[in-house]
């Protein structure tokens, strides 16, 4: 047992979290993204007579529900602005641009885009700009490609429209991606600076004494730090198991398997691996296993049977 | 049945740009311990925990229950979590002392925004179809709502770096700020917004303790009474809203009787100068009243945790004495969508 020291580096790994999110549209939004494609813009009229564009299926202030859509114009006016130095992944355009927000032509509200233009000294609000759209269109609110400068006079007529389009569209898919840098902290860097060197340490309450494998740096039961590191292992018993029938995607084992809780001899609390070496049918809770590593592994690849006899069950119970 | 809950205890990490060596659990613990050991409540006297927190930040999924680690909830204690600013867990935390189920109750909430880029995290809180695909990020859309201020003639850029100056001159005395003292307003961050006009990227927590009636008082030699306490939200489209104003900012103040009489003090939770203008505005606030003496969010900002932060600052000076009422306010969302505001009294005899 040693005093648990700071690592000599914080770990850090690239971690990416990928989304792509599947929405179904309501009849106003799917009507005005469809329209988007069709190189048509649709606001929504409220309860009060005015024109929501972008259109919603609600009215903001009355939460009536929003059926009648008129068609407007795809000139309209800045009514504020910001410049955007460096553009960042995922926006509009990649040289620097203003995000806007415009009020369409026949408009009661602004709907926020990008507007192209060489430098803030282009930019004002009330600027007159219409919609560059899109080459390809596919029912998005990235089908209007950006803004640009036009000279027109407002005009501020609506035409009444039935929203209705060959093929609409009922739904869109939002990617989304999110880059980190993942750190695990002390506790978890100690404990992966182990695995390393083929050693699994585990950490001491200094209240309960329950020793935790592997550490996330708290014991739970008690609310402090945990401070002193245990080395536990290599051998443990099996308190529980089951058995796989189902192949896992992109995983090259073949079923039936055994995965089991596995008691690491001196942890408090079991932790989880796959059993191999023996018939998957002879698996049993207190069956005494030890790891096995693989040539360039971080971690065991599984555990085997030691030959040992079985644990008695009173030694493991508490830790089920 | 009428009770009154105060804020009897408050503590807070030192903020800081990167807390590459901690995990949650890790940063989160120590001030748990902080608010633990100034009221001798240990987790076991506790009636209600209720903590905020996004797993966007950094990426985790459900890491506020590996936080929750750190409370001790074992025997299961009753638990609560926001996936918002902890000024929503201090609501929820509120209400539940309010119906008299609980008499202590623990909130805390936590930011570690160092291992993703927090601009680019915040815009998948925006509206999915319309506004979400064109990623805005967080800088831009406070900078069109500086821009529209500055057409509304309401400030200007000397007055914003004006208010930069100043929350960071007041920093100086706060411990735990990220930006302590003014600095050069920089160059464009997205104009008209400059980087001095910007929040701090950081990682932090803050937890406060709530009690109730003589349990407040035998707990905190000065309790700060939450007076009243309501939280209100705008339409999500930014282009329905004026910008220029803060109508859910104001009624909030209003149902949590800010208005009735004067504050002395208030921590305004305004990530950008521009939002310190239309809050102001929208609170009435002269220059009688002491605004942000913690620097506020331009000083340290760990996103989920600030505005916990500006109910903790409030009752703070209140448990000090240097304050006698005071309002807190928190924010979420983009271009102050959602308002929530608290009016925190010292008792005059208990000095």
């Amino acid at each position: 047992m040693t005093a648990a020291a700071p690592p000599p580096g914080a770990l850090q790994a690239p971690l990416v979290v990928e989304f792509p999110f599947t929405r179904s549209l309501g009849p106003v939004q799917s009507a005005f993204l469809t329209g988007l494609r069709e190189r048509t813009v649709l606001g929504v009229r409220t309860e009060a007579g005015g024109v929501l564009v972008p259109p919603v299926e609600y009215d903001p202030v009355t939460a009536a529900e929003l059926r009648e859509l008129v068609e407007v114009a795809a000139t309209g006016t800045v009514t504020t602005w910001a410049w955007n130095p460096e553009p960042r992944p995922g926006q509009p355009l990649a040289t620097p641009f203003a995000w806007v927000l415009v009020r369409l032509d026949g408009a009661d509200t602004a709907l926020l885009h990008a507007l192209d233009v060489p430098g803030p000294e282009a930019v004002r609000t009330g600027l007159r700009v219409r919609i560059r759209w899109a080459a390809e269109r596919a029912g998005a609110i990235t089908d209007i490609a950006c803004f640009e400068p036009y000279e027109s006079s407002p005009q501020d007529d609506t035409t009444p429209h039935d929203g209705r389009f060959e093929e609409p569209v009922t739904g869109i898919v939002a990617p989304a991606r999110l880059d980190y840098t993942y750190s695990p902290g002390r506790a978890q860097t100690r404990y992966l600076h182990g695995l390393a060197e083929r050693r699994t340490v585990g950490e001491r309450c200094p209240s309960c004494a329950k020793v935790y494998v592997p550490p996330r740096g708290a014991c739970p039961t008690c609310g402090v730090a945990t401070t002193d590191q245990v080395e536990v292992g290599p051998r443990g018993t099996v308190t529980t198991f089951c058995i796989v029938n189902i192949k896992a995607k992109n995983l090259d084992i073949e079923v039936p398997y055994v995965y089991a809780h596995i008691a690491l001899d001196g942890a408090g609390l079991a932790l989880h691996g796959r059993i191999a070496g023996i018939p998957y049918d002879e698996v049993r809770m207190g069956l005494r296993v030890e790891p096995v590593w693989s040539e360039d592994g971080r971690y065991p690849d599984h555990y085997r049977p030691t030959g040992e006899p079985d644990a008695d069950y009173d030694t493991y119970k508490e830790l089920l | 049945m009428s009770r009154d809950v105060a804020i009897v205890a408050f503590a807070q990490s030192d903020h800081r740009r990167h807390t590459d060596d901690l995990s949650e659990v890790e940063m989160v613990m120590p001030v748990l311990h902080e608010v633990q050991r100034q009221t001798g409540l240990k987790a076991a006297d506790i009636g209600f925990t209720c903590s905020g927190s996004s797993d966007y930040l950094a990426g985790r999924a459900f890491s506020f229950t590996m936080a929750l680690d750190g409370v001790g909830a074992w025997p299961p204690i009753s638990e609560s979590h926001v996936e918002a600013d902890g000024a929503w867990a201090l609501y929820e935390a509120w209400v539940k002392l309010l119906t008299g189920e609980a008499d202590t109750a623990l909130v805390y909430s936590y930011g570690k925004s160092s291992p993703g880029s927090v601009r680019d995290v915040l815009t998948r809180q925006l509206d999915p179809y319309y506004l979400a695909p064109l990623w805005p990020d967080s800088v831009a859309l406070a900078a069109l709502q500086a821009q529209a201020l500055i057409d509304a003639g309401e400030t200007d850029e000397p007055a914003l770096a004006a208010i930069a100056a100043r929350s960071r001159e007041d920093a100086r005395t706060n411990p735990h700020a990220q930006l302590p003292g003014a600095r050069p307003q920089g160059g464009y961050a997205v104009q008209p917004l400059r980087t001095g006009d910007c929040p701090p990227v950081g990682d932090g927590v803050a937890a406060v303790i709530l009690a109730a009636g003589d349990r407040a008082r035998e707990l905190c030699e000065r309790p700060a009474w939450i007076r009243g306490m309501d939280h209100r939200i705008e339409a999500h489209s930014l282009g329905v809203r004026d910008l220029t104003d803060s109508p859910s900012t104001r009624l909030a103040a209003e149902r949590a009787g800010a208005f009735e009489r004067p504050v002395d003090t208030a921590e305004l939770h305004a990530p950008f100068t521009s939002q310190e203008v239309v809050l102001r505005k929208a609170l009435g606030l002269d220059d009688s009243v002491t605004v942000n003496p913690s620097g506020g969010a331009l000083a340290a900002n760990p996103v989920m945790a600030a505005g916990l932060i500006r109910l903790g600052e409030a009752a703070a000076r209140i448990h000090r004495g240097e304050s006698d009422r005071a309002l807190a306010h928190a924010t979420s969302g983009p271009c102050l969508q959602q308002n929530l505001v608290a009016v925190l009294e010292g008792e005059t005899h208990a000095r």
